[in-house]
Order: C-alpha cells, then structure tokens, then sequence
C-alpha cells in the first residue's frame, strides 16, 4: 500500500511537472509524455531548462541545485529528482 | 599587474601575487542571494598551503598530474594553486561530461591526484570503469556529515599545518592537460606550458586589463580555456577579484551584476543572445513614448562611439541600461562559438563593448580579439599581440585555411604524436577553421575546413566521438558527419550532424531500424545528437586497416546527394 502511494506521489509529480512546462512554454499538455525529451519536445535549451527548473521550485517549494538537472533530458527523471526532494 | 616577464610557471606568478595584494578581495562565493565565502589573497594563501603540505605528504611531487572535476567555486582556485605551487601538473576536466566519458579522460591523463565535488564523485564511483581507476588520492568537496566516501578523503580536512615546499617549474615545462575533446574515442589533450599561459595573459591583459577593484563574474566552467584564464590566471596576477556564483540560473546571474558590481563576465554566444533578447523584450514592452526617445538615444550613442568606445558617455545617455548590469560593467568577453554580428552591433549600440574573439584550446585560447580600434561586428577582431596569423591556400576571393603561430600554442597532444603533427605542421597550427583577413588586419571566419561542429553553447563536437553510441545498429555500417562537411557552407552557424547508413544489402531502412536510432540518439547528451539521418546505398572506402575513409567518403557523399536527403530525426 504505502509503494503503492509513493508510485502514485510520483505519477501526480510528472503530472504536474509537465503541466508546468506545457504552460511556460506554450506546448499543448496532450503533446507532452514523461518519457519525452525535453529539450526536444520544448524546443529549448539548457539556459531555458534552467528556467523551467526555477518553476519548479517555485510550484513545489523546494531548491534544487542546478546539478540535479545534469544529464537529465526526460520529464520522468526529472520528476523523480524532484520527488527525492518533496 | 605583476611583469609576468619575470616569472617562470603558474605557481611561481601566482605566489608573488599572493605576497603583492594580501588586503585586496580576490575570490568571493556567492550561491542564489546567499554568499558563502569571501576571501583576500592573504586568507586565499592560508587556505591553500595546509592542502599544499597535505597533498606533499601525500606522495605529490613535481610533475605529480592532478585532476579537478567542480562546478566554478572557490576551491576550484584553491585547489588549482596547490597543484602548482607543488610543482604539479593540473588536468581540469568538464563538470558537465557524463561520469563514464570523465573516467576515461582521467585514464588517459594518468591522473594521480583528483580533487572532485561529492555529487560528481558520487555518481563516477558508480559509472562503469571505476575500478579500473588509477588516482591515487581523491579529495571530495562538501560531502554530507555520514556520507560513504569510497576510500577518497574529505577535501575540508586534508590539511597540515607544517609550511609546504614551494616547487619551481621551467617556462617550458608542463602546466595543464586541457582536453579540448575524445570523449567517445580518441581523446585530445593538450598539454599547455606554463609559458604558454604566462603570455597568454601578458596579451589579454594588453588589451583588457584587471587592477585592484575589478569583478569578474566567473559562469564558464573554470575547466575551460577561457574562464581559466580570464577568471583566475588574468585577475589574480592583476590583485583583481573573481566571483563564482553557485548557480547559472539567469535571475541570479541579472543580480550579481549589481549586487557585485561586476566589471568583466565571460559568457557564451547562448547567454549572450539570451541577455539580448531580455533587453529587447524590455525595450519593446515601454511605453511608446519612453522607447521613441530611447531609440534616439541609442542613434545617438551609435553615432557618437563610431569611432571608438566612450564608457562614460555612454553611461551617461543609457543609464538604465548600465544600471541593469550594475553600473560597473566595461566589457563582455564571448567565446566559445561563433556570436552572430547583429547581436555584437546591439550591445555595442548600447555602449556595452563585447570583446568577440577566435581561439581554441590548442592555441592557449585566444587567437583574435576585437580591440575596438573601431568597432567591427562583422570579424572576430585582429590577432593578438605575439601572435602570427596566416591564411594557407587562399582563393581568389582570399579565403584559405587559418594558420597561427605564437609562444602559446600547446606543445602537443598528450601521447599522440600523430594528431599533433596533422594539427601543428612546421610550427604553425590549424585549427581547421576557413577565413580572410582584409586591409584592415581583421580575421573573418567563413566556416569550417574540418569535419567538426561547434554549437551555441560552446561545446565542440567531434564526429567520431559520437559513433560509439551507434555502435551494434543493425546495418552494414554507418558514419557520423558534419553536414556542413558533406556540403560544404560558409557559415558558422545552425550546425548539424548527420548519421550516414548504410544497411546490409537488401534490407531497407525499416520504421523500427529509425526508432532505434532516434533511441540510441537520445541516450547521447542534447547538443551531441543528430539532427538527421541519410541513406547510402555504396560501399564505405576503408584503409587497409579497415577505417573508414572520411574524407573520401563526405567527398563522394557530397557529390552524389543533396543536403535535403537527410531525413529528420
């Protein structure tokens, strides 16, 4: 029960993960899947990246150092750094 | 600034600064709204001596090679000082490479010592190759109260306090091994002399100097070239002060420039652009009034600094402007990639001077740099004072290859006498770049002679590099390129690389065989991927060793299928 819990905090992170970056960056939330790049998906870069990270920090309430977002490129990933943090 | 004349290495230039300046402010640490340290040159020499004595205890000794793997902050700087006030030889590798591609450019160094930020060294002890490591001491920074180390030591507590034996080096002799690339295949360190540095910094300082008092806001990894030079060797032999901000986030980086006051910042074409675009953004949303009269205002700056910069007048008709970078600012240094002319011209209108260049690591930098003698968008400036600047093989039109010759070019590539002989013919390097210079002495660049590409961000990506992540693709073979190698383009922008396939005879390419590639194509970092793939239905030219012949190979490409063949990824 309590896995099951933590599996659906996960799933409702990458929810929110990928609403905040369909509003920042004026991408459709249909078009955007966890497992999608997204740099690619975005059209954005690592400075824009950067900048969805500060969103995040502010939705969530919670500081995540700029290296959490190293080697990272999926909304999936990113979503558990951030879940790692909550 | 110190007579850099009289100094023989790196150690030697930054002990006698140490002595020169101990009240003045050389590092400050800020990470967010918070600082986190502030050092003078005195408390900057106490930090660093009990590491000095404590990596001497350790076995370290002239020549001993030390790695550092960090994110800009200041024990980077300590850390480094050590290393050459030990006589040792610094490699400074990439942060941002992945833990895997960083073990193996620290085999290839035959690092023994490496001083390495907890988070990094967390995720190298897990990388595959670790325990084939060799370094013999690793030092981790910041790690947690109960973390699990691995057998590294705590870089806090690696401290002696008996005085360290200061270990005299030639002008000659190594100082760093910079890898300028080979994180895939074969790596590219260059292996740059103290001498090579010492006049390196004697000509950037001709043209841009540091004294007491001025900031330099340090965001390019210390690791590279650039940063190392002009945000450690140039302001600490000058008694000037560089800050780290722990963070690159645009918002905080917008308020150092004031909090800070920040004189000099070094920064890539990517930010530079993304600092233009806030300013436009900011202009655009004004009143129409309050933009008619700043729009006369710049007309008039721009016509007023035609012929040379004027900071204070410029100061004067653009307050606001400078006050957003904190009122202190004299110059932005880009490097790294090509920065597109319009976006030189706008700053420049503003009265913000961007001192644009060409150099590479192999070169000890810089090669070329603006010196505002006027202003010109267009080039990357003339070359530095004590460096020669030739064009090989020009056309009618006078485009050729770039040739350099100079006190700082790198003496070689580390145990590859091969690649150092194809890069540095009878003295004069090529770094494999297409340009002119005009009356005036200017160098413009027209694109690249070698199969390479340089993206935005600074990042220079080899081909061959790449190959490796679509190693065991189901197809006869295949090869990486720069499409503007293939097609040739005179442009330094919006550069691409194509996957070139060749599948086994009678197998198409099929919508599962593009899926895997775009899989594979994930996998590598986003400015390492390919933008496309294309079909090729021959035979690749190998050698009698079985290596693909590239240059053969683009040449028959080129001449056989149109750019528009490539199909995106």
């Amino acid at each position: 029960m309590a896995k099951y819990e933590q599996m659906s905090t996960l799933q409702d992170t990458t929810n929110e993960v990928l609403a905040l970056a369909s509003t920042h960056f004026k991408v459709p939330r249909e078009q955007l899947t966890p497992d999608d790049d997204f740099f690619k998906k975005l059209g954005i870069n690592s400075l824009q990246a950067l900048d969805l990270l500060t969103r995040i920090e502010q939705h969530f309430h919670i500081e995540l150092p700029d290296y959490e977002l190293q080697g990272v490129s999926d909304f999936r990933t990113l979503a558990e750094r951030i879940q790692s943090r909550l | 600034m110190l007579d850099l004349r009289q100094y023989n290495s790196l150690g030697d230039a930054l002990r006698a600064a140490l002595e020169t300046w101990p009240d003045e402010t050389c590092l400050i640490e800020a990470d967010r709204e918070r600082e986190n340290l502030r050092l003078t040159y005195r408390q900057f020499k106490q930090s660093a001596l009990p590491l000095a004595r404590a990596i001497q205890d350790a076995g370290f000794v002239s020549g001993t090679r030390a790695a550092i793997i960090m994110t800009n902050q200041s024990k980077w700087l300590i850390s480094a000082y050590a290393i050459f006030f030990g006589g040792g030889v610094l490699v400074p590798l990439d942060y941002k490479l992945t833990a895997a591609e960083q073990i193996k450019l620290l085999q290839h160094s035959g690092a023994e010592f490496l001083v390495v930020e907890y988070y990094l060294w967390r995720a190298l002890t897990q990388a595959e190759g670790f325990n084939e490591l060799r370094t013999r001491v690793v030092l981790v920074t910041e790690a947690p109260k109960d973390a699990e180390l691995g057998g590294a030591k705590r870089w806090e507590e690696f401290a002696e306090t008996r005085e360290p034996v200061f270990v005299a080096r030639e002008r000659k002799d190594q100082a760093c091994i910079v890898y300028s690339s080979g994180t895939g295949g074969r790596p590219k360190g260059c292996v740059l002399t103290h001498e090579n540095y010492l006049e390196q910094c004697v000509a950037l300082t001709s043209l841009y100097p540091f004294w007491p008092g001025v900031r330099y806001l340090s965001i390019l990894p210390t690791n590279h070239a650039i940063d190392f030079m002009v945000g450690f060797i140039g302001p600490f032999t000058c008694g000037a002060t560089v800050v780290h901000l722990r963070t690159l986030r645009p918002e905080y980086i917008r308020e150092a420039f004031t909090k800070y006051q920040i004189t000099y910042m070094a920064l890539v074409p990517m930010v530079l652009k993304n600092l233009e675009k806030g300013l436009r953004q900011r202009f655009a949303d004004l009143p129409k009034a309050r933009r008619t009269v700043l729009n006369g205002l710049i007309g008039v700056n721009r016509t007023l600094t035609r012929r040379r910069p004027r900071l204070k007048l410029s100061r004067t008709l653009l307050p606001q402007v400078h006050q957003a970078f904190g009122g202190g600012l004299r110059a932005f240094f880009v490097g790294g990639a090509f920065t597109e002319p319009a976006t030189l011209q706008f700053f420049y209108d503003l009265g913000i001077q961007v001192g644009n260049g060409y150099g590479c690591t192999e070169a000890g930098t810089a090669i070329t740099l603006n010196d505002f003698r006027p202003f010109r968008a267009d080039t990357v400036g003339k070359p530095l004072p004590g460096m020669e600047v030739k064009i090989v093989n020009p056309d009618s039109e006078g485009i050729g290859e770039v040739a350099v010759r100079s006190k700082t070019l790198m003496s070689e590539y580390l145990d590859d006498p091969e690649m150092t002989a194809e890069t540095i013919v009878n003295g004069w390097l090529v770094p494999g770049d297409l340009g002119r210079i005009d009356a005036a002495g200017h160098l413009q660049l027209f694109g690249r002679k070698k199969n390479m590409i340089v993206t935005e961000e600074g990042k220079n990506i080899y081909p061959e590099d790449i190959e490796t992540y679509f190693e065991g693709l189901p197809v006869k073979e295949f090869c990486v390129f720069a499409a503007n190698y293939l097609w040739p383009a005179r442009t330094m922008v919006g550069e691409q690389l194509v996957l070139v396939v060749h599948p086994d005879p009678g197998q198409p390419i099929t919508p599962e065989l593009v899926s895997r590639i775009a899989e594979r194509n994930r996998r590598l970092t986003n400015y390492k991927r390919v933008s496309g793939y294309l079909e090729w239905d021959r035979d690749f030219p190998l050698t009698a060793s079985m290596k693909i012949k590239r240059i053969e190979l683009a040449e028959q490409i080129g001449k056989s299928v149109e750019r528009s063949a490539v199909e995106s990824l």
